[in-house]
């Protein structure tokens, strides 16, 4: 599976997603799975996937689909 | 709201953070006056003119008792998403805070950048002292939830350290004790849960886990605690006697202002932040009292946007010890609550509790 494919998956497990059509313009708070205990269970998702340990900064930070993908590049994980 | 999120939480000095926090307080008030029909009426009849008011000193505050007798936002329902309770005893009437999105991000921001001066940018793992179930329905939160919500930003691996009947839960505290004893880790619970349900039962245990590498942070309220004649002194060394852990923060907020809270400096004085202040106001005429004068706790927040709720009596007396010059290096002003007016209702998360043993 390549990075983005986990990317992808982590969202779709996590708020439990048929498909993936909606994603690119998904942002926090947009859909009811997605509050702020579907964040942190977003953020274990990623953190798992990728083996990574985000900052609080960078959790707070990650308000979409979109934003989620630079902040996954501090990481070194290239989507 | 950028320009607070941009200051260090405690580095403003009076005259910065007297002139940021009187510029958003006028912008709320005239937000909430514009938004919310019951707090218009309560202001004009009041007699209050916003155009003569010099600093958020003199802006008119609400009793934190109001939100429970009344409904009072300042969005239309649609833009509604959460909806936050106090803690009550039962039979006690609960209040009511309704946050729209953006009140709730401010709110997950301030408790992040005040949280972390504290513990550091990178999360730690994370024990809780309390059980899995306060936090299941996730669109009606009670404070104790949200609470707990809030600070699982700052924790990796979080584990509950209780069962939902309020017993250790062995295999998940071993579990955790095993894997990162010795480390820094992060604590979190109630005052009360911390004191009868943690530290009561890990000592009657043979067992003595290493968190002296540890870190604390409790809030909720000492009623209980103090009536047993456990002051915080006792309550730090007794958790230092069982775990070894040091660093024991506890802070004061409460739902009505959620995450604008007042941390627990390493000299045991609570902190104003740069998000919120606290005015200690007289027992009769409500003039604001001098550095070291019990008084009634008044407390603004930066944060509510949604609600009307920026500045609010409580039902507390405390003391303001000064401002900008304790030993511990932050700026902001530092308190001591003293306890609960006479005759208030019991709230807190962990006073609640305990009412209810």
């Amino acid at each position: 599976m390549s990075n983005l494919e986990k990317y992808i998956e982590a969202f779709k497990t996590t708020f439990e997603l048929g498909d993936e059509s909606a994603l690119p313009a998904l942002k926090y708070q947009d859909i009811e799975a997605w509050d702020s205990v579907g964040h942190m269970a977003l953020i274990a998702e990623l953190e798992d996937a990728f083996d990574i340990m985000m900052d609080t900064d960078d959790i707070i930070d990650f308000s979409s689909f979109e934003i989620g993908k630079e902040i996954m590049a501090k990481y070194d994980v290239a989507l | 709201m950028d320009v607070f999120f941009d200051t260090a939480p405690y580095s403003p000095g009076k005259d910065e953070k007297g002139a940021l926090l009187s510029r958003r307080l006028f912008e709320l008030t005239r937000r909430h006056y514009e938004r919310c029909e019951p707090y218009r009426n309560i202001i004009d009849g009041l007699g209050f003119d916003l155009e003569k008011a010099g600093t958020y000193y003199d802006l008119p505050f609400l009793p934190v008792s109001l939100f429970k007798q009344l409904d009072l936002t300042s969005v239309p329902k649609e833009e509604i998403f959460k909806t936050m309770t106090s803690s009550g005893t039962t039979g006690q009437a609960v209040s009511r805070i309704y946050l729209d999105r953006e009140t709730a991000n401010l709110q997950q921001k301030a408790l992040s950048k005040i949280v972390s001066s504290f513990l550091g940018a990178s999360r730690l793992p994370m024990l809780i002292i309390d059980c899995p179930s306060v936090v299941k329905d996730r669109t009606m939160f009670s404070a104790r939830g949200a609470g707990i919500l809030g600070f699982s930003f700052f924790g990796t691996s979080r584990a509950y350290a209780l069962h939902d009947d309020m017993s250790l839960d062995m295999e998940s505290i071993t579990d955790f004790f095993e894997k990162f004893g010795g480390r820094r880790v992060l604590l979190f619970g109630f005052t009360f849960m911390v004191w009868q349900h943690f530290v009561h039962e890990i000592e009657k245990l043979d067992i003595k886990p290493d968190l002296s590498q540890g870190i604390l942070i409790h809030g909720g309220g000492w009623k209980k605690l103090a009536a047993d004649a456990v002051s915080p002194a006792v309550f730090k060394k007794r958790l230092y006697e069982t775990c070894g852990i040091r660093e024991v923060h506890d802070y004061y907020g409460m739902v009505e202002q959620t995450g604008a809270i007042y941390m627990e400096c390493e000299e045991g004085h609570l902190h104003a932040s740069v998000y919120s202040d606290v005015i200690t106001r007289d027992f009769h005429d409500f003039s604001v009292c001098g550095f070291g004068e019990t008084g009634i706790i008044e407390v603004v927040s930066a944060l509510p946007a949604s609600y009307p709720g920026h500045a609010l009596l409580t039902e507390d007396e405390g003391v303001v010890l000064g401002e900008d010059d304790c030993p511990c290096g932050r700026q902001g002003k530092y308190f001591k609550i003293q306890g609960r007016l006479k005759n208030a209702e019991i709230r807190g998360c962990s006073d609640t509790y305990a009412a209810g043993l």
